[in-house]
Order: C-alpha cells, then structure tokens, then sequence
C-alpha cells in the first residue's frame, strides 16, 4: 500500500520535486488517449537513473504498490491508465540519445526520447529509422518499445518490434539485466528482446534500448487514389500485392474520415468521394517511379475515378500528416470517439471492410473506418457519446463482433494498439484459455507480486471498465 | 481555498463549463508540443491544454476539488492559444481558458491587496479611456521631469522585482497629454480611395503607443484608405476576458459594438493581435444575449488586422527601403492562433529593399508578454523570454518586428536583459513599414 512512509522514500530516492502527488498531477495522469479510462495514481514519480529504478522497483516490490511506466500517454488501449492506482512512472529525465553507431547501424538511447527527434537526428546521418507511430511528434521511444507501436510504414518496414536489437530492462526484484545487443545474429537462449517490446510494461521497466537503423531511401513518391466504391478501394490493397509490389504506405480513408481531416488540415483533400487510397513508396527513383506507375495502373483498373501523384515532396509530407491526424479529427463530429485496431491478412482486407459496415448497420451506430489496409490493420472507429449508456452498449456490443469477424478471418484483436485494459475482455477470442495462461505463466515468472502495470492484457480480477461518473 | 470558495466554484464549474467542448478534447497530446508553458515546466501534464482540459473535466465530474494546484495550473497558461491551431479535434481550448478563469475569480475571496489591484486596474482604469491618458500623462510626467533620473539613482527601484525593473525601463517615451487628447477623428486617403475602413485605436495603443496609432493611420492613408475613428470607442476588453472578468469584458464589448456600427465602412482595422482576436471573438463572447448575437457576429465580421489589409491593396508592391540589416519577426500569439494572420506581416517585411529577413526558430511559440501574465508570472514569464532571446540571438537580426503592443514591451525586455540594447531594437510593424515607405518614396 502507498504510504506517507513509502513517498517519503521515493523522495529520498529521487528529490522531492520527482514525486508529484497533488491532486492535480494525480488527476492530470490518470488517463491517456483512451475514451472512458480514468483512475487517479498515488503518485507521479520521475526517475534520473536506472539506478533509481531499480531502487523504485525494490520498494515498490516489497509494499506491492502498482507501477506504471508512462511515455507521453498517447497509447490507445488504456495501457497507461493507473487503473489499481500505485505511481505512475515517468521518464522525462531519461531523454538522452546515448550513441548513433555507424558501423554497426544502430542506436542506442534512453526511453524517453521523442520519437520524432529520434527520427531526425538519424536522418540527419543519412540513417533511418523506419516505425513512425501517428503519435511520433509526441511519443517518447520507450513507450513505443512497451506498446509495440506500429505506424505508415509498417507495410514495407514492419513494426517497432521489428527494430529492436537489445534493452536494459530492470525486472520487479530489482535486478537489471540486458538481452540481446548490436549484434546480427544472436540465438543464444530465449529471445526476451521480443518478449519485453509489446509487454505493455507488465513485465519489467526498459531503461535503455538499442535499435536497427537502416540506410535512408535514396527517394520517395505520394499518390493519392479515388474511388466512388468502398469495396473498389479495398479490393485493389489485394491487387497491389498480388501483383508482386510492397509499396511503404497504402493507407485507407473512407468518406467521412477525409472530411474531418480536410476540415483539420485544409490541404485541398477531395472529400466528395467515398474513399481514397494513400500510396507512398521510397527506395532508387528508377524502381519508385516503376512502382508508382504500375500501381496507378492497378488503381485505375479497380475503379478508382482519378490518381493524382504529389507534385513536391511537401505536397506528400502534408499528405502523410493529414493522414496521421485522422484518428484526433474524427473527435470534431461526435463528443465520444472509440478507435479500434482490428487487423486482418491482407487479402481479407475488402471482406472486413464490408463487415464492418454491416455490423455498423446491424447495431444501428457511427462507424467510420480508416487504417493502414495494405498490412490489414484497420482501425474501425466509433462516432458516440459517452452520456448515451444505451449506445455505449451498443458500440461495445458491434465492436465485440468486428473482432470475432476479424479473428473468423484470420486476424487479430489488436495490430498496433496492445492489448492494454481496454481489449483484456476480447483476447481470449485470439489466445483461448491455453494461451492466456501460457502468457499468465511468463508474468508470474518475472512479476510474482503482480505490481507491473496490473490489470492490463488479462482480463480477470481486474474491474472492466472505469468510467468516472458524471453528475 | 476555503471549503465554501470550493463549494462555490464546483457548483458553476457543472451549470456553466461547456461540457460538450470539454469532451471534445479526446486525450490524444497533439497539444503537448507546441504548449510552451509544459515545454518550460519540463514537461508536465499539469501545464499542458490537455492537462487543464482534464482538471476543467475532473472539476465538472466531481472526480477532484478546485484547489489551489487546479487554480495554480490554470493561471499558469498564458492564454497563448497554440494548442488550438494544431488540434485535429477543433478544441476552442481558449474559450474553455475564459469560463474557467471567470468562475474561479467570481467565487474566490483574493487577499485584499490583489482585489484592490485588480479593481482599479479592469473596472477603474482600462475601460475610460481619459483615465489612461492621466495614467500616462503621469508617466509622461514621471519620465520628462527628471523624477525617473532621480528614481532610478536613489536605488528606490531595487525593491521593486527584477523584471518589473528592466520594464521601467525600456516603456516608451509617451506622448504628451494634450496630443493623446485632440487625436483625430477622420482621414483623407492619400492617393486614389481604394477602401473605406474604421480604425479601432485601442486604450493602450491610443495612449502610450500613440506615435504607433499615427503611423497606423498613415500607413492606411499611402494604402488608400478612408479612415474613421469612431468616437465612443474603447478597451477591448481582452484583459478582462482573459483574467476572468466576463462581465467587464462583455459590457465593453457592447460599447464597442455600439460605437462602430455606425461607422459604415468595409473593415474594422486593428494593429494590436490580442485586440483584434478579441474583438473577433465578440461573437462568442455574445452568443447567449438574443439582442447582441447578431450585431456581435457583424462586427466580428470586419475585423481585419492593419498587415493583412495592407497585402490586400498591395502595399508591399510598393517601393520600401531600409538599411541594410537583417530583421526577424515575432508572431502574436493572438494574431496568429486567433486571426490566422501570420503571412501577411512575412510579406511585408519580405518585401523591404535592403533588409534581409531571416525566419527566428519557433516565431510563433509566445514570448511570455501575455496581456499581464509577466507581471502575475515573472518567473514562468523570464523562462519562456529566455529561450525567445536565444532564438531571436541566433537570427543576428538588428531589428526584431511584433504586432501587439505586449509583446513589443516584452521583447523591449529581453533586449534589455540580455544587454544588447546597443545592438538590437525591437519595433511594432507598423512603425517599421512607414520608415521603410517613407525612406523609399519620400
């Protein structure tokens, strides 16, 4: 339990201005960027150190007081919400970027780095880096690592997980230890790299971490694709693959969608059609140019009504960053916005955005849908209030059945977003009851008094939703 | 806080916070970046929009207390508004900003000597205009008799805290009583009458910056314009609405609306940003009153800050000429959140013959003036003007051009503080453009 005794140690630890525990800082991290999850922290506690982690963890440990370790709040599945209270743990002062190796391809940072400078300051060395979660001007590295954030380029580059070589990760009874390293080739033992990226920060607290770079593509180009026809849209994603081209980024936006965006970003986006396509592809401007015009072709074949290339590569930089604003956007029609993560393979792109449309229907609520279709990620987003108790059901009751369709087709509850607190409920339909305990059983292994980021992935024992009562 | 002054304060949060807005903000953080109170405050969510959003909502939820820290979070903003512009979900954090400042200095009981101040200053001083020349003829008085040679020799002013100091300082040389009295009411345009536009001259602008109101008027007249300057005018109220006095802030609103809906003219001219994103905000600020809604929108309408009319009647085509010397600009934060006019002020400046302009690194991140944010502030305040100073020092500018009358006398400040008062000079646009016209054509 959190006591006058156990702050004063955490200040001890840390200097007293590092544990913040008015009112208004428990109350201004109780929540990240997930509708309907609120739960006050005892304390909101900023460490220097691994060391001071480590000392964090052991008293933490001994008094079973929850932790949470936090980046910018910015995830989506209320894997950062405090939901059993304890502290709240932040890395702000863990924000240095300690090497750019470029021999070895790699750098090594602290978590709290924003993902975005990290981005920058490799290219600035011709490098790159290629995962760039929506949120990368205000997500910290860190929490990219414990989310396993995905982004527009996960198509062609993959996920964060994918770039992840090593990490310092200090474990609940404080000990430190560090997996894997700048190496190519590493089989010694399990692979508890790709353990800790997507933990989710149920497992131990990742202090240091090294990351595959690549070299910077020499070019890239931007089109945008129209179609009158939902079904066109999503039906030419396949065909884009099937004719053998993976291009960086083939994002989907559905009529609504773009008439947020447009209304955010007034770059001139057409929003009298009813979906558009967002291709980019990157690489030696001969196969680009290849590429972007093979896929022209492809669009037109399927129905789309215009391809318009960008002219300049601001153009494209401003259409990417459109793109990237959709989710916030789609809070300007409705007082409650509900974004969901259902990922399906590629193929079944057109057959999940047909479902998700009837089972819109069929439950008689808002659903707007956008996503990185060409690695099947969609993100099905819900138009509602949060004051409708009545519709809540229903939105939780269409969700529920997007995810058995997406999982019916061969997919998941979750591609990008984590499993967090708000999908704990769904990941049974995923795992089954073998691999939830499977996973139970690692947890235990490394967190016997379940202190790390309690009530999240699993479902059970944990309260399932908490939303704060409105007089 | 007292439990009465909570009670009080909870209570209005829930009949009057505009919950709606409130829930439109959807956590996402897009806010956090630009923020420069959160960036100052190393990064804490207590001083961020999305942050005060959410003590806005725990408040009305009943989920925590108005204390002192919500308060303390609150008064921290300066008000800035750049969370708005970068917020996909269309917040009006600004608006949320005012309802919630308002209920807070309605209900609590401030100590006597802050309720004194703040009474002569928003309900005695601002609204009448003949106050505000006596206020500053006794500055004039204060400056010319040789009383501000003595002051600052006796060392009277070390009691008084650092930057209030430096500001004693670097206020400009105000005009004299009888000029800030007679100003005229009409002007011919100059050349061929391409407009005919209203001048809303201000309380401030039209006292201490009289000599920047002139060149204002010129500048008009060289662009062509027919100008008025209607009689009954007055503050606009910004610093009332933004320190939570609504009522104030409405009742000057209504003078003002009243004053120039006679004049009948195609725009309404500022040349202070905080005024003009004020005065276009009049129609929210009126929404609920059926008999001014209307007139409100329609004044609303014309407002039209003095570099956005000037690129309309092609002011920067015309010849301009300075000394070679580089200059730089300093957004207004209203001007540029709540008048989305920040190109206009680059084109003109562009187009000046022998200066070079050179962009200063975040331009549009607040100075830290903030109406009186750096007297209630100082040390937030100092901590923003640091970095500008360092930015505006990277630029190696000469000349540092604003467009609001606060943040001309804050950077005045920084300049000063950092020593380079020999080297550097910050101006408002307006003077700046009829040097650089008058250099060129006259």
């Amino acid at each position: 339990m959190f006591t006058d005794q156990v702050k004063k140690q955490l200040e001890d630890i840390v200097g007293e201005k590092n544990v913040a525990a008015s009112n208004a800082s428990k109350l201004a991290y109780s929540y990240d960027a997930t509708p309907q999850f609120q739960s006050l922290p005892d304390a909101v506690v900023s460490p220097k150190t691994t060391q001071e982690i480590v000392e964090i963890m052991k008293i933490c440990n001994k008094h079973k007081i929850p932790i949470v370790p936090r980046g910018s709040g910015t995830n989506l599945s209320a894997g950062t919400t405090p939901i059993d209270g304890g502290i709240v743990l932040l890395f702000k002062h863990m924000n240095n970027i300690l090497e750019i190796d470029e021999n070895n391809l790699t750098i090594t940072t602290q978590p709290g780095v924003n993902t975005l400078q990290l981005i920058t300051e490799v290219e600035k060395l011709g490098l790159f880096y290629p995962p760039d979660p929506s949120s990368m001007k205000i997500s910290q590295i860190g929490g990219n690592i414990n989310e396993n954030s995905g982004g527009l380029r996960g198509l062609k580059y993959g996920v964060t997980r994918d770039y992840v070589m090593g990490l310092e990760v200090v474990l609940p009874n404080g000990d430190i230890i560090r997996t894997g390293g700048k190496l190519a080739k590493d089989v010694a033992g399990y692979d508890l790299t790709r353990l800790f990226v997507g933990s989710e920060g149920t497992l131990g607290i990742v202090t240091e971490i090294t990351l595959k770079l690549l070299p910077l593509p020499e070019t890239k180009k931007t089109m945008l694709a129209l179609y009158e026809d939902l079904h066109a849209a999503a039906q030419t994603v396949s065909k884009i693959l099937s004719n053998r081209i993976i291009p960086t980024t083939l994002e989907f936006l559905d009529q609504p969608t773009l008439k947020v965006v447009e209304d955010f970003s007034n770059i001139g986006l057409p929003t009298d059609v009813k979906a558009v396509l967002l291709i980019e592809q990157d690489g030696d401007s001969q196969s680009v140019d290849r590429d972007i015009h093979k896929m022209a072709e492809i669009c037109r074949e399927n129905q789309a009504v215009q391809v318009d290339v960008a002219k300049s590569p601001e153009e494209a930089e401003a259409l990417t960053t459109a793109r990237r604003s959709a989710l916030s956007a789609l809070a300007r029609l409705k007082p409650t916005t509900i974004l969901e993560d259902a990922t399906v393979p590629r193929s079944e792109i057109a057959n999940m955005v047909e479902a998700i449309s009837q089972i819109a229907e069929k439950y008689e609520v808002d659903i707007c849908t956008f996503g990185h279709a060409g690695d099947g990620n969609l993100h099905p987003t819900c138009l509602t209030d949060v004051r409708d108790s009545e519709e809540i059901h229903r939105v939780e009751k269409a969700f529920e059945e997007i995810f058995e369709k997406a999982v019916e087709l061969g997919g998941t509850i979750t591609g990008e977003h984590g499993v967090g607190a708000m999908k704990a409920d769904y990941l049974h339909l995923k795992l089954g009851e073998a691999g939830i305990d499977a996973m139970k059983n690692i947890k235990k292994a490394f967190d016997p008094n379940n202190i790390m980021n309690p009530g999240k992935i699993f479902a059970k024992n944990s309260p399932k939703r908490v939303v704060v009562s409105q007089s | 806080m007292n439990t009465k002054e909570k009670e009080r304060i909870q209570h209005d949060f829930k009949e009057k916070m505009d919950y709606d807005e409130l829930l439109n903000c959807m956590r996402c953080g897009f806010c956090l970046p630009s923020c420069p109170t959160y960036i100052e405050s190393d990064y804490d969510e207590v001083h961020s929009p999305r942050g005060r959003i959410a003590l806005m909502k725990g408040v009305v939820d009943g989920v925590i207390e108005p204390d002192e820290d919500v308060k303390q979070s609150l008064d921290m903003c300066l008000g800035c508004r750049a969370c708005e512009p970068v917020c996909p979900a269309g917040v009006n954090y600004g608006h949320l900003l005012e309802q919630a400042r308002d209920i807070i200095y309605q209900n609590k009981e401030l100590p006597k000597h802050v309720k004194v101040i703040r009474n002569v200053a928003f309900k005695g001083l601002f609204p009448y205009q003949n106050r505000m020349i006596g206020v500053t003829s006794l500055l004039g008085f204060y400056q010319r008799s040789g009383v501000q040679q003595l002051t600052r020799k006796s060392g009277i002013m070390k009691l008084f805290p650092d930057s209030l100091r430096t500001m004693e300082k670097v206020l400009p040389e105000v005009p004299k009583r009888k000029e800030m009295k007679n100003r005229p009411r009409y002007y011919k345009p100059i050349q061929q009458k391409k407009k005919k536009v209203a001048f809303f001259s201000g309380c401030l602008m039209d006292t201490m910056f009289l000599s920047t109101n002139n060149a204002t008027a010129k500048l008009l007249q060289y662009a062509g314009c027919e100008i008025v300057v209607p009689q009954n005018q007055g503050c606009c109220g910004a610093l009332h609405g933004h320190s939570g006095e609504k009522d104030q802030a409405k009742e000057l609103a209504k003078r003002n609306i009243k004053a120039f809906e006679k004049a009948e003219v195609d725009y309404i001219i500022t040349n202070a940003g905080g005024c003009g994103a004020f005065l276009v905000d009049y129609k929210h600020l009126l929404k609920d009153e059926e008999e001014w809604k209307e007139r409100a929108e329609h004044l609303s309408m014309k407002i039209k800050d003095i570099s956005k009319i000037l690129v309309e009647l092609d002011f920067h085509k015309k010849p301009l000429k300075l000394d070679q010397q580089i200059i730089t600009y300093q957004d207004s934060c209203h001007l540029k959140n709540g008048q989305k006019t920040f190109m206009e002020p680059r084109q003109l400046l562009e187009a000046i013959q022998g200066a070079s302009y050179v962009e200063m690194k975040d331009a549009s991140r607040c100075c830290g003036s903030a109406g009186i944010y750096n007297l209630v502030e100082p040390e937030m305040s100092m901590q923003i003007l640091d970095y500008k100073m360092e930015k505006t020092k990277e630029t190696k500018a000469k000349t540092v051009v604003t467009a609001n009358p606060g943040c001309l006398l804050q950077m005045k400040l920084g300049i000063e503080r950092e020593g380079l008062s020999e080297e550097v000079e910050a101006v408002h646009i307006v003077d700046l453009l009829l040097k650089a016209y008058e250099e060129a054509n006259l």
